[in-house]
C-alpha cells in the first residue's frame, strides 16, 4: 500500500512520519511516535479513551486519519506534566482517586484539559455534559467529577452557578 | 501513627496519570500482528478452510497435538465438555476463533483475515437455555445439554411448604451482560533466544493460572513459559480465563521463534470474549403470617454458552447460586436445583458478583412480593428474617461470621427518611409523577480460601495466597505476591499493612506482582479476595520479618527480642533510649562480619500462606427513583449505601470499589444487555448498542460505613470488590416497582429498559 509523508507537532515537537492513508491518528501516535499514553478502548468513537487535542479541539484519535492531522498541533497526555510537576488535573485525579485501572484516564484528562482551557468558567452541569462523552468502567465517575472540580477551583475556573 | 485506616493517595497513580503505564498493546508495537477469523455461524460443520497462498495462517489442523481446554468438576453431575483451541470439525458460536492469521501490521492482518475462505454447513442453533434442554446435543459429553446439575433438599422442606400460611412464587430473568473492561483482551508472546523460553505478557487477572493452563494445553513444562500481567485495564472477571487466543500466541512464538501480538478489538470483545448473568430463577417461598420465611425452593437455569470456562468451570454461576441463595436471611428448610445449560452462544465466565446480583435481585423481589401479599412493611419483613446472631451456620453449610445485617438495614432506612419520602411520593403522584424507593439487603462471601472451592469439587482448587517478603541490605522491603491487581490499588493497601507491621514508612515498601518469574504461585485477583488473602498473608509474613528484625536488634543492642519495639524505622529497647535503625540491622545482617552475624543470622526474609474459610461483608442499598410513565425512562434521584467491610485499610479505595461496583450494577439494572437473534447473531456488537452508562446516567452515591471487626480475617478486613454490583439491580428494580405500584406493576426482568417498562404499562392502560 502507498504511504504518505506528513508532518505535525506533538506536544510542541515537530515530527515527520510516513503513513498509509488509512492509518488512524491514534495508531500513528502510538506506533510511530511512541506515545502510548493515548489508549484505544473501542476504535469506533464511543469510549473516548483516545481523546487528544488537535489544533485546540478535542478529537477522538481513533476516528481521525493521521493524514488529516498533517500540519496540525497535537497534544497528548504525555505533554501535560511539566517535568516532575504534574498538571493540576493529573494531581487532582491522583488526590481524588479519579482512576482505578487508569486505562480511560488519558482520554478524560485531555478532554478535561480542553474544558478548563476554554475562556469561560466551568459549572457542574457543563462538566457532566461534556465528560459524559467518555466512558470509565471502574470509578462510577463521581471521583472524576470531584477531581475535575478540584482542578477547576485550583485554576480559578470553577463557577458554582 | 498507623498507615492503615488512612486515605493514602495510591502509589499506582503518578505513572498512570502521566500516560506512562505499560498495557499489553504498548508492548505489542513492532511484533507480528495476529488476527483471528471468527465464525459467522452459530452452529455448523466446517467443510473447508482455504488459506491465502504465501501467508502465515494457522488452523486447528496445524496445531497438531495441542490439547483442548477441559476444566473439570468432580461433583454435581458435571459433564467435562471440551473446547478445542481452534476447531477442526464444528463451530459452536458466532465469534468462535477458527483461524489465526499473521501479518506485519494490524491493518495488514485484517486484510489477510478477509481473504481466508471458510465454508461451513450451518445447522439450527440453540440460543436459549430452555430451548437447549430439549434440543440436539451441542457436545457429545452432555446429551441433554445440561453440563452441570446441582441439587439439594433438606429433609423437612416439603413439610414446611405443606404447612405454610402463605406461598409466594416468582420467576425472574437476568439478561446477558458483558463485563466490558475498557481495555479489551490481548497478549504478546515473545521467544527469547538466550533462554529458549517464551515470555507471554497478557491482559490477565491470573498470571500463574494462565501459565498452568497454557503449559498443560501445549504439553510443555511450566518453566518454559513466563507470564507477565503488565498494567491491566480492568478485568471484572472477564480476564480470569484461559482463552484460545493466548494459547495460539504462545504456540506461534514457540513454532516461529518470534514475537506475536493479538490486541482484541471492541467488537471481538463484545461478541467473543465472555458473557455473564444469562439466568432464569424460579423461587417459591413459604412464609408464616408474620412474615417469617420457613422454606425456600429455587430452580436456577444458567445459560453457560458454548463451552465451560477455565478454571472455575461453568458451574460457577449456578452452583454459587445454589450455595449462597439464602443470603443474609435465616432459613432452615431449603431445596434447590441449579443447572448450567450449553447453548450456541459466547461462553459464560464469572463477572463481578457472579451469581449474587441475580440471587439478590430474586430474593429481594421475593421479600417485597411477600410483604405485599401478607400486608407487611417491606422493612419489617426483612428485619424479621435477617440473621442476627453470629456465627450462624447456613442451611447450605456456610458459616456467617460477625456482621451487621440489621444495623445496616436500620441505618439505611433512617437515612432515606421513609416517612418523609412517602409524603413526597404521595404529593408527586397527585401531579402525575411516579417516585419509588427500593431496598436491597445482602451479604457477600469474600476472601475465601481453598475449602470453599474444594466444596464445589473443582479439580483445580484455588484459594490460598502466598506472600514472600524480604528486606534488602539498604533496608527497603520487597513483597512478592501471587495476587494480580489491576485497578484495586493493592500496591498501596498492602504497603500500608506491611509498613504498620514493621514500623516503617510505606514509601520503603515495594509490592511486586503480575510476573510468574518474580512472584510465588498464587491465584490472582478476583472474587473480592485479594485484600483479605494477600493482605492477610502480607501481615503474617511481615510479622515474621518483624520478629527477625527484633532478633537482630536484640543482638546489636545487647537486649532480648521481647523487649524490642519497632517504630519510626528504628528498633528500640522498650523504656530506654537504646535504639538502632532498621537500615543498620539490614546492613549488618547482609554484610556484617561473621562474628556479628552468628547472632543475627544471614536472612531477613519470610513467607506466609493464608488460606482462610472466608468472611462475609454485608450492605443495604437504597435507591430512590422516578419513572417517567410516558417514556418508561428511569432516573435515579438518590442512592444510599450502608455497608460493612470490617476494618477499612484505605477508606478512599473502599469507597472507590463500592461506587464503581454500583455503576456496573446500575448498568445491569437499567441499560446493558447482549442481545442475540434467533440465528445466534449478536445484535449489540458496538458500544453504541451495548449501553455502558456514562457520567450522565450514574448519580452520586452516598456511602456510609459500619465496621464489624471479624475474627475470620487476620487484618479484620472483609472483601468489598463486588458488593456494589450485587446490590444495585435489586434496589433499583424494587424502587421502580414501588413507583409503579399505583398501576399494579411488578417487574422481574433486568435490565429494566424503557421498552420493558412501557410494555408493562401499556398492558395496564385502558384501550
Amino acid at each position: 500500500m502507498t504511504t504518505m509523508k506528513i508532518g505535525f507537532t506533538v506536544n510542541g515537537s515537530a515530527t515527520t512520519v510516513e503513513v498509509e492513508p488509512r492509518r488512524s491518528l491514534a495508531d500513528t501516535l502510538r506506533d510511530q511516535c511512541g506515545l502510548t499514553g493515548t489508549h484505544l478502548g473501542c476504535e469506533h468513537g464511543v469510549c473516548g479513551a483516545c481523546t487528544v487535542i488537535v489544533d485546540g479541539d478535542p478529537v477522538r484519535a481513533c476516528l481521525m486519519f493521521a493524514v488529516q492531522a498533517d500540519g496540525a498541533a497535537i497534544r497528548t497526555v504525555e505533554g501535560l506534566a511539566d517535568g516532575e510537576r504534574l498538571h493540576p488535573l493529573q494531581q487532582a485525579f491522583w488526590e481524588h482517586h479519579g482512576l482505578q485501572c487508569g486505562f480511560c484516564t488519558p482520554g478524560f484528562l485531555m478532554l478535561a484539559t480542553w474544558l478548563l482551557e476554554r475562556d469561560e468558567t466551568l459549572d457542574l452541569a457543563t462538566l457532566r455534559h461534556v465528560l459524559s462523552s467518555n466512558l470509565c468502567r471502574c470509578t462510577g465517575y463521581q471521583n472524576i467529577i470531584q477531581a475535575v472540580t478540584a482542578a477547576a477551583r485550583a485554576m480559578g475556573k470553577w463557577s458554582d452557578g | 501513627m498507623s498507615w492503615v485506616g488512612r486515605n493514602i493517595p495510591r502509589l499506582e497513580d503518578p505513572v498512570l496519570v502521566r500516560g506512562d503505564g505499560r498495557f499489553v498493546a504498548d508492548l505489542a508495537i513492532g511484533a507480528h500482528s495476529v488476527r483471528f477469523v471468527r465464525s459467522q455461524v452459530a452452529s455448523g460443520r466446517i467443510l473447508e478452510i482455504r488459506k491465502p497462498p504465501g501467508a502465515l495462517v494457522v488452523t486447528g489442523e496445524d496445531l497438531g497435538d495441542v490439547r483442548p481446554i477441559v476444566p473439570r468438576l468432580n461433583r454435581f453431575n458435571y459433564a467435562a465438555i471440551e473446547q478445542p483451541v481452534l476447531p477442526r470439525d464444528r463451530v459452536r458460536y458466532v465469534g468462535q476463533a477458527i483461524v489465526a492469521v499473521v501479518a506485519a501490521t494490524p491493518e495488514a492482518a485484517e486484510d489477510l483475515a478477509d481473504s481466508v475462505e471458510i465454508t461451513i454447513e450451518p445447522d439450527a442453533p440453540l440460543v436459549d437455555a430452555e430451548a437447549a434442554l430439549t434440543g440436539a446435543p451441542i457436545h457429545p459429553q452432555a446429551q441433554d445439554n445440561v453440563v452441570v446439575d446441582g441439587r439439594l433438599r433438606t429433609p423437612g422442606c416439603d413439610a414446611a411448604f405443606a404447612g405454610a400460611d402463605c406461598l409466594v412464587e416468582i420467576a425472574i430473568r437476568s439478561r446477558r451482560q458483558n463485563a466490558t473492561p475498557l481495555e479489551a483482551r490481548g497478549g504478546h508472546a515473545a521467544y527469547d533466544r538466550a533462554t529458549r523460553r517464551i515470555v507471554l505478557s497478557a491482559s490477565t487477572q491470573m498470571p500463574h493460572l494462565l501459565r498452568t493452563g497454557i503449559a498443560d494445553t501445549l504439553g510443555i513444562p511450566e518453566t518454559d513459559l513466563q507470564v507477565i500481567a503488565p498494567d491491566v485495564g480492568g478485568g471484572f472477571g472477564q480476564k480470569m480465563g484461559l482463552y484460545p487466543e493466548l494459547i495460539v500466541l504462545v504456540w506461534l512464538a514457540r513454532a516461529k521463534r518470534g514475537r506475536f501480538a493479538w490486541i482484541e478489538d471492541r467488537q471481538e470483545n463484545l461478541i467473543a470474549s465472555a458473557h455473564s448473568r444469562d439466568q432464569r430463577h424460579r423461587l417459591r417461598g413459604a412464609f408464616d403470617k408474620d412474615g417469617t420465611l420457613r422454606a425456600l425452593d429455587v430452580d436456577v437455569l444458567s445459560n453457560i454458552g458454548a463451552f465451560s470456562c477455565y478454571p472455575t468451570t461453568c458451574g460457577v454461576e449456578p452452583l454459587m447460586a445454589m450455595t449462597e441463595y439464602p443470603g443474609p436471611y435465616k432459613l432452615s428448610e431449603y431445596g434447590a436445583r441449579a443447572r448450567g445449560v450449553a447453548t450456541n452462544t459466547c461462553p459464560m465466565a464469572p463477572y463481578r458478583g457472579v451469581s449474587r446480583p441475580v440471587i439478590t435481585f430474586a430474593l429481594e423481589r421475593l421479600m417485597d412480593r411477600a410483604a405485599r401479599q401478607l400486608g407487611l412493611d417491606p422493612v419489617e419483613i426483612r428485619r424479621r428474617n435477617l440473621v442476627d446472631a453470629f456465627p450462624y451456620r447456613t442451611v447450605t453449610g456456610l458459616t456467617l461470621d460477625e456482621a451487621s445485617y440489621r444495623e445496616a438495614l436500620d441505618q439505611a432506612v433512617a437515612r432515606v427518611d421513609l416517612p418523609a419520602f412517602r409524603r413526597r411520593q404521595t404529593a408527586a403522584r397527585a401531579e402525575g409523577r411516579y417516585l419509588g424507593v427500593g431496598l436491597a439487603v445482602f451479604n457477600e462471601r469474600t476472601g475465601y480460601g481453598s475449602p470453599a472451592f474444594a466444596a464445589r469439587g473443582m479439580e483445580i482448587t484455588p484459594g490460598y495466597e502466598r506472600v514472600d517478603i524480604a528486606m534488602s541490605p539498604s533496608g527497603d522491603v520487597e513483597a512478592r505476591i501471587g495476587a494480580s491487581p489491576h485497578g484495586q490499588g493493592l500496591r498501596t493497601t498492602l504497603s500500608q499493612i506491611i509498613a504498620d507491621e514493621l514500623g516503617i514508612d510505606m514509601a520503603r515498601v515495594r509490592i511486586i506482582h503480575g510476573d510468574t518469574d518474580r512472584t510465588p504461585y498464587g491465584w490472582g485477583t478476583f472474587a473480592s479476595r485479594s485484600l483479605v488473602l494477600s493482605g492477610g498473608a502480607s501481615k503474617l509474613a511481615a510479622a515474621q520479618l518483624a520478629d527477625r528484625l527484633r532478633q537482630g536488634a536484640a543482638a546489636l543492642l545487647q537486649s532480648t527480642p521481647d523487649k524490642i519495639v519497632l517504630g519510626g524505622g528504628r528498633a528500640t529497647v522498650a523504656e530506654t533510649q537504646a535504639s538502632v535503625a532498621l537500615d543498620e540491622i539490614a546492613r549488618a545482617v547482609h554484610h556484617g562480619p561473621v562474628a556479628l552475624t552468628e547472632a543475627l543470622g544471614r536472612d531477613l526474609s519470610a513467607f506466609a500462606i493464608y488460606d482462610p474459610a472466608g468472611t462475609f461483608s454485608n450492605a443495604c442499598h437504597v435507591a430512590v427513583v422516578e419513572v417517567d410513565v410516558e417514556t418508561g425512562a428511569v432516573r435515579i434521584e438518590r442512592y444510599i449505601v450502608v455497608e460493612d467491610a470490617g476494618r477499612l485499610i484505605n477508606p478512599m479505595i473502599v469507597d472507590g470499589q463500592i461506587a464503581g461496583g454500583i455503576a456496573q450494577g446500575i448498568a445491569n439494572a437499567l441499560y446493558e444487555e447482549i442481545v442475540y437473534d434467533d440465528d445466534g447473531n449478536i445484535l449489540t456488537a458496538t458500544l453504541a448498542d451495548y449501553l455502558v452508562p456514562t457520567m450522565a446516567e450514574i448519580p452520586p452515591v452516598e456511602i456510609h460505613h459500619l465496621a464489624t471487626l471479624t475474627g475470620a480475617s487476620v487484618t479484620q478486613a472483609k472483601g468489598v470488590g463486588e458488593g456494589g454490583a450485587i446490590g444495585a439491580p435489586a434496589a433499583i428494580v424494587n424502587a421502580i416497582c414501588d413507583a409503579l405500584a399505583p398501576f399494579g406493576i411488578e417487574l422481574y426482568e433486568i435490565p429494566a429498559t424503557p421498552e420493558r417498562i412501557r410494555a408493562l404499562l401499556r398492558a395496564r392502560e385502558p384501550r
